[in-house]
Parts: C-alpha cells; sequence; structure tokens
C-alpha cells in the first residue's frame, strides 16, 4: 500500500521531540514522528509503549511537556480537545468516549450541535444526519433513539467512526478501531481507512495487529518504553522484523 | 425463551398503550402511586384530604422545595451533590429581609411597602444566590473540592451567615408586595387563572402539533392521530381541572370584607370569590418550563446529561466540564433564591429556622423523582412529582394525626423503598 504516497511536499502532521511524563515516569521520551496527506502511519508498541499516549498530545487530551506539534507546516497550539478540532482533527479512543446515557445523533454531535434559529437545538435535523451518514457507513444500524449504551460493541463503534468522519476531518487518529468488531465489520473499517485515504486524510491508527497495520499502513512507527524505535516503510520490512521492533526494540539493518 | 414467556404477552396491556402513546412507563408509575396515595389518605381523613382548600394548601406547601428540586436534578445528574440548599436558602432569605425592613425604609428613606422595595429584594436575593452558587462552583470545579465536602461546609457556613445577618432574630413584617410572592394573598383569581389556564392548554396543544410537523417534515415515524389527540385531550384536562380545583377554594368571606374595606368598599350582599391559581404556583410552573426546556433542548442541558453519563467522553468533546459545574451550580443558587422569595413570603417574615433540613427534602424530591445518584439520569417533572408526593405523604399523615416521629419514620422509609423499587424497575428494563 506504501507506494501511492507522495511526500516531497510539507508534512499534514509532524511530531517534533514531543515528551510527556506522569510522576516521574516518561511515558514519551523525544519522539518525532510525521505525517503526509493521504498516508496511513501505524503505531505499534506493547501496552504502556506511550502510543495511546503521544497520540493524546496531539488530540488534546494530554498536555505535552516538552515538544512542538506542526500542521501543514504551521505551529500549532493544541492546549485541549477543542484546540484540536478547530485544526481539523478526530479522534477514535479506544474507549470510544461515547455517553452512555444519550443517542445516536447526540453523540455524533455532542460538543457541535445543530441549533435551530432560536438557538434550541435542534434534534430532528441532527437525527435526520444520523441516518444520512449511518445509511452509508453501517447500514444495518437501526437504533437511532435509544441510549447508546444499548448497542452493541460494533454499532457503538460504528457511532464512534461516524463522529470522527462526519465533521470533514484533515486528521484523523484511531486509537485500536477494531479491538471489538467482529471479522466483517473489522473489514468495513479496513475500507473505510482506504477510502479515506484516497480522500487525501493522514491517518494514525494505533494497533496491535502486525499483519493488520502490514495491510493497511504505508509506515509504521514503533515505540517501547515512550522511546520512538524507528519509523520503516511496511513494504520494506518482514512481519519479524517489525515483531524484532516491538519485543526487542531492535531496528532492522536497512531501515527506511 | 424459557425464562420468561410471560412477559412479552402481558406488555400489550398497559405498557404497549405507554408506549403508543410515547409515555415513559415510570412516570406512568410515580403518578399512580400519587393517585392511589390520595385516595387512602381522602379515605383515611373521612374525605378532607381531597378538597379544593387541601389541595390549595399543598401546591402552595410543595412550591420552595419543588424549585430546589429542579435544580436538584441537573447537580445530580452531574454527578455532584448539593447538601447546602436549605442553608443558602436561609442566607438568600436573610439578604432580602434585611434589604425590605431595613435597607430599603432606613437607609435609602423609602419608607414602608414602597414599590421598588420588593425588586429590589429581589434583585438582592438572586444575586446573593447567583454568587454563593458560582463559589461553590468554582470550588467544585476548578479546585477539584468534592461538592459532598464544600456543600456539606456550605451547609454550617451559610446557615450561620444567615443567624449573624439577623443576628438569630425574627425579621418582619415583610414587604406588602413581596408577600404576594409566595402566600395565600397572592393568587390570580378566578378570572385570570381561568386565562392562565388556556393559555397554558393552548401552548401545550401547540407543542404537540409542532412536534409532529417536525417529525413529517423530517419523514420520521409518528404516533396515530388518536393518540396524539388522546394525550392533548388529558393534558388540557389535566390543566382546566387543576385550575377549577383551585378557583373552586373560596376566600373566606370575612377576609372577603376585610378585603373591600381596604379599598373602602362594602363587601355586596352574597358576593364569592375563588382564589385561584397562587403566584408561587405560577412561579413554579415558569421554573419547571424553563428547566425542562434548558434540559431536552439546550446544548447547556445536553451537556449536563453527557458530563454526566461520561465525564471523560464529553471533556474529550471539547466540553469544558468545570464551567459546566460553575454554571450548574449558580442555576443551583438562582433556584434557592426562588425558593427563599416563596418560603419567607408564605410565612410574612424571615425566621432563623428557614429552610432547615430542606436540602434533605429537595434531594429525596429529585431521588424519588428517577434521577439517579449514579450521575446521566433524571427528569424535571420526576423531581416535582417526587416534592409533590413528599409533601402529600407529610401533610397527609399530620392530617390523619399520625405522631410526628412515625411522620418521619415513614418518610425516611419511603425514600429507600422507592429507590430499592426504582433500581429493579431498570434492572429489569435495562435502561
Amino acid at each position: 500500500m506504501a507506494d501511492t504516497v507522495d511526500r516531497s511536499g510539507t508534512p499534514l502532521v509532524e511530531l517534533r521531540d514531543i515528551s510527556i511524563a506522569f510522576g516521574g515516569i516518561k511515558a514519551v521520551n523525544h519522539v518525532t514522528v510525521d505525517l503526509f496527506p493521504g498516508e496511513v502511519v501505524g503505531l505499534l508498541g506493547h501496552n504502556g509503549a506511550g502510543k495511546s499516549t503521544l497520540i493524546k498530545c496531539l488530540s488534546g487530551a494530554y498536555r505535552m511537556d516538552v515538544g512542538d506539534i506542526f500542521i501543514n507546516g504551521a505551529r500549532a497550539a493544541i492546549n485541549n480537545p477543542r484546540d484540536a478540532r478547530r485544526y481539523n482533527i478526530e479522534t477514535i479512543y479506544q474507549t470510544l468516549a461515547l455517553a452512555d446515557n444519550l443517542d445516536a445523533a447526540s453523540n455524533l454531535f455532542l460538543g457541535r450541535e445543530l441549533t435551530t434559529a432560536t438557538g434550541l437545538v435542534d434534534d430532528a435535523r441532527m437525527e435526520a444526519e444520523t441516518r444520512k451518514i449511518m445509511g452509508r457507513l453501517n447500514p444495518n444500524f437501526q437504533k437511532f433513539s435509544a441510549p447508546v449504551a444499548a448497542l452493541s460493541g460494533g454499532q457503538r463503534q460504528s457511532v464512534a467512526i461516524a463522529r470522527a468522519v462526519y465533521f470533514n476531518a484533515k486528521i484523523l487518529i484511531m486509537d485500536e478501531p477494531t479491538a471489538a468488531l467482529g471479522p466483517q465489520e473489522t473489514r468495513m473499517v479496513a475500507d473505510l481507512i482506504g477510502e479515506l485515504k484516497k480522500e487525501g486524510l493522514g491517518i494514525f491508527l494505533i494497533d496491535h495487529d502486525v499483519h493488520q497495520v502490514k495491510e493497511l499502513c504505508d509506515r509504521a512507527a514503533v515505540m517501547k518504553n515512550g522511546e520512538l524505535v524507528g519509523v520503516v516503510d511496511v513494504d520494506a520490512v518482514s512481519v519479524d522484523d517489525i515483531l524484532a521492533m516491538i519485543i526487542a526494540g531492535k531496528k532492522p539493518a536497512m531501515a527506511a | 425463551m424459557s425464562d420468561n414467556p410471560a412477559l412479552p404477552s402481558a406488555a400489550p396491556g398497559v405498557r404497549g398503550l405507554a408506549r403508543t402513546l410515547e409515555l415513559d412507563t415510570r412516570l406512568l408509575g410515580m403518578i399512580g402511586a400519587f393517585i392511589v396515595l390520595c385516595l387512602v389518605f381522602h379515605v383515611l381523613t373521612d374525605g378532607r384530604f381531597l378538597t379544593p382548600r387541601n389541595i390549595f394548601n399543598l401546591t402552595i406547601q410543595t412550591v420552595s422545595v419543588a424549585i430546589m428540586a429542579t435544580g436538584m436534578v441537573f447537580v445530580i445528574v452531574t454527578r455532584n451533590i448539593d447538601l447546602s440548599v436549605g442553608s443558602l436558602l436561609a442566607t438568600c432569605s436573610a439578604m432580602m429581609a434585611m434589604t425590605q425592613t431595613l435597607v430599603t425604609p432606613e437607609w435609602l428613606g423609602l419608607g414602608l411597602n414602597h414599590p421598588l422595595t420588593a425588586p429590589a429584594a429581589i434583585v438582592v436575593g438572586l444575586g446573593t444566590g447567583i454568587l454563593v452558587g458560582a463559589f461553590h462552583g468554582w470550588l467544585i470545579g476548578y479546585l477539584g473540592i468534592p461538592a459532598f465536602i464544600v456543600t456539606l461546609g456550605g451547609l454550617l457556613v451559610w446557615r450561620n451567615v444567615a443567624w449573624y445577618l439577623t443576628n438569630g432574630q425574627t425579621i418582619g413584617p415583610l414587604d406588602q408586595n413581596f408577600q404576594l410572592l409566595g402566600g395565600i394573598g397572592g393568587t390570580l383569581g378566578e378570572t385570570w387563572s381561568w386565562v392562565f389556564g388556556l393559555v397554558c392548554a393552548a401552548a401545550a396543544l401547540y407543542a404537540l402539533w409542532q412536534s409532529r410537523r417536525n417529525k413529517i417534515a423530517h419523514e420520521f415515524p409518528v404516533k396515530p392521530l388518536w393518540a396524539e389527540f388522546a394525550l392533548g385531550g388529558i393534558v388540557t384536562a389535566v390543566i382546566l381541572g387543576f385550575i377549577a380545583i383551585l378557583n373552586a377554594y373560596q376566600i373566606p368571606e370575612r377576609r372577603l370584607a376585610r378585603m373591600f374595606e381596604a379599598r373602602g368598599e362594602v363587601l355586596p350582599e352574597g358576593f364569592t370569590a375563588g382564589y385561584g391559581l397562587p403566584i408561587s404556583v405560577l412561579l413554579l410552573i415558569a421554573v419547571a418550563v424553563v428547566m425542562t426546556i434548558v434540559a431536552g433542548r439546550t446544548r447547556l442541558g445536553r451537556y449536563i446529561f453527557a458530563a454526566g453519563g461520561n465525564p471523560d467522553a464529553a471533556e474529550l468533546s471539547g466540553i469544558n466540564t468545570r464551567m459546566l459545574t460553575v454554571k450548574v451550580f449558580i442555576i443551583m443558587g438562582v433556584l434557592c433564591a426562588v425558593s427563599a422569595i416563596v418560603a419567607s413570603s408564605r410565612q410574612t417574615f424571615h425566621s432563623n429556622d428557614i429552610g432547615t433540613l430542606d436540602e434533605l427534602r429537595v434531594i429525596a424530591a429529585a431521588v424519588i423523582g428517577g434521577t439517579a445518584l449514579a450521575g446521566g439520569v433524571g427528569t424535571i417533572y420526576g423531581a416535582i412529582l417526587g416534592a409533590l408526593i413528599m409533601q402529600s405523604l407529610q401533610s397527609g399523615m399530620a392530617m390523619v394525626g399520625v405522631d410526628a416521629p412515625f411522620q418521619n419514620i415513614v418518610v425516611g422509609t419511603v425514600l429507600v423503598v422507592a429507590v430499592l423499587i426504582d433500581t429493579i424497575y431498570r434492572k429489569r428494563t435495562g435502561d
């Protein structure tokens, strides 16, 4: 999948020298990664390697201690999730970050409600929009008035994905988007990633499945104990090479 | 398949009807319990409970707790608690009492019963509620002190601020105009009550029609027409029936005579007048409508419920949850001030013990009304109904002649049992 990305221009996102520590533990230690338009970069590593923490600095959930974020070559100040949304960064969290007591439409538009002329929330229009996008992403989805607590894992996941896709994201962060899904739904997510890539979005994909990363991503960034082991072109290395990076922190000799 | 085949087949009865009308079964349960309660007391008191006079009294006794209970819904939905509402009510009441008995008549030299006195007192009271509420919200939201601790402290602090402000004395009588807002003297009279009732019924029918039109416009499923008409009919009947009952409570002849005397007239032979809708109940209705709109139709309300359902999700969606906490406690503070107006004007003076134990009644009303302490779930109408049930229970037992200690034992037990039933109900229905 790697050969189509044009990396000659300015990167869409540059995370430069990012560090963040929690009470003396360096969760992310001087990590630098970049992402180009139309590219999928996989983030790999054991639990606690710092993948999610790194990505939360970009999504505004955490504030990094040191480092800079550049979006389209310009320095970006991201202090909270609202800032990230302003830069068209959308995130699908591992926990999905859904309010279980609200319905699909309320979750999809949470923080960005459509309103009527009088300033009241326009539930009917939001539900209509939700029906539209769900019809595209997950045509089987029917439970529009039930709280999302009543939905299956896959249905909840599609609500979270719909929320990230609906608002014209330029940069998409997906934290294990297929962890709760069956084979068929996983296929759907893979197709969606391919589609979004074609539209020129940049995607950070956190995943445990090395085979899936090789299939879906252009490059893979491997982290271990908060440090970046290396960034490799997935077509230039074998699954074993990547596993060696994850487990031993060993960079393959010919790495990109 | 084998464990409960009876459940689905039993559903088409009442529950099926409720679903067609899109009514909340929990609400129906509460209304049912309330009706049973009223009928039982009616029998036990030999028909004295469901009289216009008692229903009138019941409503004006409920208002103060009910107003605060609507705010407590937001507080509890956001996974907080407010133990200080009774004390804050006392402080607001003390501030208003001092304003209208000392500041405006003496310091400003306006004398007694000046037309500006009541508005000035109300502004002072609301201001106090806003400031104290914002302060509580800031301590909880920005400094991260648990709401339980902040408001437990507030329970002691504001009760005694009120004491200090008034030297522990009863302050009264309050301004004549101010007294109209909570007491038996402040009612709309028969004609205006009917006008208000008809306007309310029209507004309710319009809202039903509007919501149906909106659904059709977006091609969503709608209720059958007969269900809309049935619902509209029930709503209209309840509103107008309530007005009819309040109008049926006649002003005593001696009181009428005094009213005419005050205007320099003589009471005509055979003249009667009903009290009609108390202004305090009007206030409660206004609060209920505004709070229901805030809860269901505004971003603020949406964020309150989202933050209660999943605080992390709310934060990650870009909602400023700290400021949200401040706003919720400001709303609570304002409602404490409104309740202080109603409570002090009902008793025509400020007393040192005003609002004592109200925090418990308010929390109980919200919880009986279906607000979940785990957060994320609660309704405004439920809290008001909860307050009404509590007050009915209390005054019903007093009328029957139940000893005071037993009254409180029963109220406490009912609270626990109500929550137990609600817990079981939620488990069964899975929501």
